[in-house]
């Protein structure tokens, strides 16, 4: 296997990552909405508590994506 | 960029202005430097136009008030009573960054020779950022509690095998948070621009091939692209807020210890 072909796959597997984030921020989204219309008068003081909590599974899926953009674009030794 | 090559790390090169570049110093007037300085003019225009202090606000100044009346709320909400000690830096941190986010993500590319250079998509000013966040909390924890500091990393009623085990833990994490404060802001820019220039490249690639293929990845590019960049403005905004916050969190850890 030459070095493009292995480049290209492995950015295809690290942009795996980008996925499970959308399930983490689908997660986070979804269990504020759960919590919020049983009790819709709490959910205004938890926005931020929520935006927390999406950067943190967001940080995780940019963080995949980077990966994948470096090995595809500015590989260690090309 | 050669005609259908993507080159998307290009955007993130700090360069010297000057042509003439003395290789050997270190000081040198770069893009970086000079977009740090037109974030700073826009934050000082905007601060300035609304600090009229007028009786019936305009809308300037409503807008400028409605920046440090939700900053002032983080800081009082976070920390408590005495937040406003601790405002100053949240501010600072949070206008920065959110007027850096979006001062780069203003489409000035289609200007030649005038693409905007986003100073939060290097590491090195938000990891400085989060360092100074960092330095304020060890400072303020240890000059109002001492090394009494240290029980922060204790949880108060816990068994003692317990605590053995759990004060390494929350050390490491203490230890980590200043790369993570400051590696957020700095991916989710760093992530963005790559995207917007992907497939801005498939735009052009996409015209420049023609057919009714070509023109259609086209289309459905720049729409994305379109959407991409919008999200990018709310990301800037959510990674500005986020930074204020955990900040604000932070130090709230070091002023009352749990």
């Amino acid at each position: 296997m030459d070095l493009t072909s292995a480049q290209v796959i492995g950015a295809g597997i690290a942009a795996i990552g980008t996925g499970a984030a959308g399930v983490g921020v689908g997660f986070v989204f979804g269990s504020f909405l759960q919590g919020a219309l049983r009790n819709p008068a709490a959910a205004g003081g938890q926005t931020g508590t929520l935006y927390i909590g999406f950067a943190a599974a967001e940080l995780l899926g940019l963080m995949a994506f980077a990966v994948a953009m470096i090995i595809l674009y500015a590989p260690p030794h090309a | 960029m050669a005609a259908g090559k993507i080159d998307p790390m290009h955007q993130f090169v700090i360069a010297p202005l000057s042509g003439d570049q003395l290789a050997a110093s270190p000081f040198q007037f770069t893009n970086s430097a000079l977009w740090m300085l037109i974030v700073l003019g826009v934050i000082l225009v905007f601060m300035w136009g609304g600090l009229k202090r007028q009786l019936v606000p305009g809308r300037w100044q409503m807008a400028v008030e409605l920046l440090t009346g939700f900053l002032d709320n983080v800081s009082m909400q976070s920390i408590g009573a005495d937040g406003r000690k601790y405002l100053p830096w949240i501010f600072t941190a949070f206008t920065f960054i959110l007027a850096a986010n979006w001062v780069g993500a203003m489409p000035f590319g289609i200007v030649p020779a005038a693409h905007p250079f986003t100073v939060t998509s290097q590491f090195t000013v938000t990891g400085t950022m989060s360092i100074i966040s960092f330095a304020i909390v060890l400072g303020v924890g240890f000059r109002k509690h001492g090394l009494h500091f240290f029980s922060l990393f204790v949880p108060k009623d816990a068994p003692l095998v317990l605590k053995l085990f759990i004060a390494p833990v929350e050390f490491i994490s203490f230890m980590v948070r200043p790369f993570s404060l400051g590696l957020r802001p700095f991916i989710a820019m760093f992530a963005g621009h790559i995207l917007l220039d992907v497939f801005g490249s498939f735009v052009v690639n996409g015209l420049n091939a023609g057919g009714v293929m070509g023109y259609g990845v086209s289309l459905l590019a720049f729409v994305f692209v379109v959407f991409v960049n919008a999200l990018e403005l709310l990301v800037g905004a959510i990674q500005a807020f986020v930074f204020a916050l955990l900040t604000a969190l932070y130090i709230h850890d070091a002023v009352h210890l749990h």
